[in-house]
């Protein structure tokens, strides 16, 4: 390890902080690379297609209507901010894919964004009570410029996963890297491992 | 950099950055009262587009790290050292140690170069807009213009509160770029201080032309939207945003 001169670091570091990560406080980075589209609701719709027995494709109203589920904890960006302790509130993919029952063969899905964005994810790491399609921040409607109407949370992987204005997802038999996983980013994305690029 | 993008445009493709590196810095100067340019010479020189960035790492004495994304402001050349422009943020732990500790010698450990999207490679026509330190990689594109002749493929808008606040002060103005005050001008400057409108843009847009946006996310919704209003399609345009980022 090299240690840097005179460099002693803030303190005391909060354990919820995974390495070389900051806490944000109650900001909350808008960090997209194009301009923040206008989506109603009435044109928003989430499908699951590819590798199930029964592609299911939800409107507005009909993704509501399924039972809720929270997520409660953090939030990691790979440009190493966090968000400590905030809420959303959607519906859990499990709920989402049980409906779409995954063939055995499904591995890996790639979600896909409304605006065209892609990211891919194993598909474990979005069953299991560790994914959701979430509408509500804090409380509130999600504002577009985070993904409103309604955007994918895996909170415990880096936020560019977190596909922002999700439009659905494919589940494939193998790993497909989406947008910036094309671009040099890993293709699983462990705040924990700091898997931030290819390689790491 | 970046949460998310959408995918429109050829996707880039770049390889990994490499692995962490020690930089010696060979010079530091102000460019504002609160923004100082590090020329770092790279220990392992890394050919890099103008538009991308680099990580700084810092290392306290128990292992205690702390990193930041600085976009590069030198043009690409074969010199191995790149120069960083880093705003001092007050609450700023990287930039803070950066502004008031680092001093010429110093070794740094920085990764890089990092992102293959909101890069200009020097022979498209671009319109860069940039507000307050969103000038940084915009100015390594302008100066990649300069360098190689091609000044006439870029028009620079740049966007600051007050003079003060202008980076690159000396150098940046030129018959590719227009500065525009938000807040207060230098005395008997011909526009009034105010936000930037479509007839701030030089001329009529270039078809062509790719829009490469950087600042504040609410300074960046507002560029792009002159720049569509101005009739640059959105697919056009690459944005990048700076929050918070210490």
């Amino acid at each position: 390890m090299v240690f840097t001169r005179g460099f002693r670091g803030r303190r005391p570091r909060d354990p919820r902080l995974p390495p070389g990560q900051y806490d944000v406080g109650t900001d909350w980075p808008v960090l997209t690379a194009e301009a923040t589209p206008t989506l109603s609701t009435a044109n928003w719709s989430f499908n699951i297609e590819g590798l199930v027995e029964q592609p299911v494709k939800w409107a507005w109203d009909e993704i509501r209507a399924l039972p809720g589920s929270d997520y409660a904890g953090d939030i990691h960006c790979v440009t190493t901010w966090s968000k400590l302790g905030v809420s959303f509130h959607g519906v859990s993919v499990d709920t989402l894919l049980a409906a779409a029952r995954p063939m055995p063969s499904a591995s890996f899905v790639l979600a896909t964004s409304h605006t065209g964005y892609t990211t891919n994810l194993p598909l474990a790491d979005v069953t299991g009570g560790k994914a959701w399609v979430v509408w509500d921040f804090e409380g509130r409607p999600l504002a577009k410029e985070h993904g409103g109407p309604a955007r994918l949370l895996v909170p415990h992987l880096y936020f560019w996963k977190s596909a922002k204005w999700v439009s659905g997802l494919r589940l494939l038999d193998h790993d497909e890297p989406g947008f910036w996983e094309r671009n040099g980013y890993h293709d699983r994305g462990d705040p924990w491992l700091e898997q931030r690029y290819q390689g790491d | 950099m970046t949460e998310q993008l959408s995918e429109s445009g050829p996707p880039g493709s770049f390889p990994p950055p490499g692995k962490w590196q020690m930089a010696r810095v060979t010079g530091i100067r102000p460019e504002t009262p609160t923004a100082k340019t590090f020329r770092l010479a790279l220990s392992e020189p890394a050919p890099y587009l103008a538009g991308q960035h680099f990580l700084i790492r810092l290392t306290a004495p128990d292992g205690y790290r702390a990193q930041r994304s600085y976009s590069v402001a030198s043009a690409p050349g074969d010199s191995g050292e790149i120069e960083l422009t880093v705003e001092h943020l007050p609450d700023g732990e990287v930039s803070s140690f950066l502004h008031e500790v680092v001093m010429v010698g110093d070794e740094l450990e920085v990764r890089g170069p990092i992102g293959g999207w909101f890069v200009w490679r020097g022979a498209t026509p671009a319109v860069l807009i940039g507000g307050g330190s969103g000038v940084v990689p915009l100015m390594a594109m302008l100066r990649l213009a300069r360098q190689t002749g091609r000044a006439d493929l870029v028009n620079l808008v740049v966007s600051v509160r007050r003079p003060e606040e202008l980076y690159y002060a000396a150098e940046l103005p030129g018959p590719e770029t227009t500065i525009i005050y938000t807040r207060s001008t230098p005395p008997s400057w011909p526009r009034r201080a105010g936000r930037l409108t479509p007839a701030d843009l030089p001329g009529p847009l270039n078809p062509e032309a790719t829009g490469f946006v950087c600042g504040s996310s609410g300074f960046a919704d507002a560029a792009t939207a002159v720049l569509r209003r101005a009739g640059m399609p959105v697919e056009r345009i690459r944005v990048e945003r700076f929050g918070p980022t210490g």
